[in-house]
């Protein structure tokens, strides 16, 4: 028997979503949560506010489903209306003191040189994602940064929306944005430093 | 001349190549005589893979907008 | 196909990394392929942007959705359709 191509099984699981299937719904909420789940963890530290982002997330994308583009990719549509549920949530929660980046940058001395610059990372991307330990190690580091900041990296880099449409979503200027996602760029990398200079133990 | 502060300071700008070209060319030559920044510069850009792929799942399926002919021409090829 | 295997594949397409079979079978289905063609040409563009081979790729590692919340999702839905 031929396997159903993606296309179709996403138009049938529409149809059934569009009639008020509960079996439909059941599928969609099914297939797809986990996926989403991790989304909003990303972006929201604690575990309540991530199920309860999820649980947003999907009240959103069944209220939009008539507004659903035909030729549009269920995934990509609620992997967005996953984010912007997390930023909501992000929005609505009291900020909390959140530790310096100035911590977790590079330092300089008088002259401009960099403190302790140490060895290069020798080893490119492709080879060191192999290994499942970097995967886990880079999205823990990514953990430990700074809520303003590891949520515009995560934007900007992961999500890959553009500067203007992050500063919309956030409700700050551009320039904002930019210096946000450098500092967390920079934060990052000095996370990841003991890990992949070539000294490393 | 700009300092290795500086560099790093402005390297997201430079990498975007938002900075004027002047600035830009200065920068071009801080990186090809300072091989701190040099090895900066290289882990910063592989900094910013590393986070993208980290968060993706290479063993869930294969792309949505993958056509389906493609991944079967694949297959086939795969299975010579 | 996992993610995995689709991108090694075209990783090694591209660096010419293939067995000559493979190569020309899967070159075979191209010759008569306008889509396949198309994306594999927006999958180079994206390559030669400096993203190197993860672009494309929005699925986030699944996390384990505890039982109770999917029932709690559910229930939202039929609160929703009953309205």
């Amino acid at each position: 028997m031929k396997p159903s191509s993606p296309d179709s099984d996403e138009a049938a699981l529409l149809v059934g979503l569009r009639a008020g299937d509960q079996v439909a719904c059941e599928k969609l909420v099914r297939t797809y949560s986990g996926r989403l789940l991790a989304v909003t963890r990303r972006f929201l530290h604690n575990e309540d506010d991530a199920r309860d982002a999820l649980q947003d997330a999907f009240l959103s994308a069944f209220r939009a489903l008539p507004t659903f583009a035909e030729g549009s990719l269920l995934s990509t549509w609620l992997h967005r209306i996953a984010v912007n549920a997390a930023l909501m949530k992000l929005r609505t929660r009291r900020r909390r003191p959140e530790d310096p980046i100035e911590d977790l940058l590079p330092t300089f001395v008088e002259d401009g040189h960099r403190v302790n610059p140490g060895p290069d990372w020798k080893e490119p991307a492709e080879v060191v994602l192999q290994r499942q330990e970097t995967r886990v190690l880079v999205r823990e580091c990514i953990e430990r940064l700074p809520e303003t900041y590891r949520t515009v990296l995560l934007l900007r880099d992961i999500e890959e929306l553009d500067t203007e449409e992050v500063a919309r979503l956030l409700e700050v200027s551009p320039n904002a944005v930019k210096i946000r996602l450098h500092r967390a760029r920079q934060a990052l990398r000095e996370l990841l430093d003991p890990h992949f200079r070539e000294d490393r133990p | 001349m700009i300092t290795c502060r500086d560099f790093i300071e402005f390297l997201a700008d430079y990498l975007a190549r938002e900075l004027p070209a002047q600035q830009h060319t200065v920068f071009d030559e801080h990186v090809a005589d300072c091989p701190n920044c040099s090895a900066y510069l290289r882990s910063y850009t592989m900094t910013v893979k590393l986070g993208k792929a980290a968060c993706t799942d290479l063993d869930g399926p294969a792309p949505a907008e993958v056509p389906e002919k493609l991944l079967e021409a694949i297959r086939a090829a795969r299975s010579k | 196909m996992t993610c995995r295997e689709f991108i090694e594949f075209l990783w090694q397409y591209l660096s010419k990394d293939l067995s000559a079979d493979e190569r020309a079978q899967f070159e075979a289905h191209l010759a008569r392929c306008a889509p396949c063609v198309r994306y594999l040409k927006s999958y180079q563009e994206t390559i030669r942007a400096g993203k190197g081979s993860f672009t494309n790729l929005d699925d986030p590692v699944p996390a384990e959705v505890p039982e109770e919340l999917v029932y709690a999702i559910l229930l939202s839905w039929s609160k929703h359709e009953r309205r």
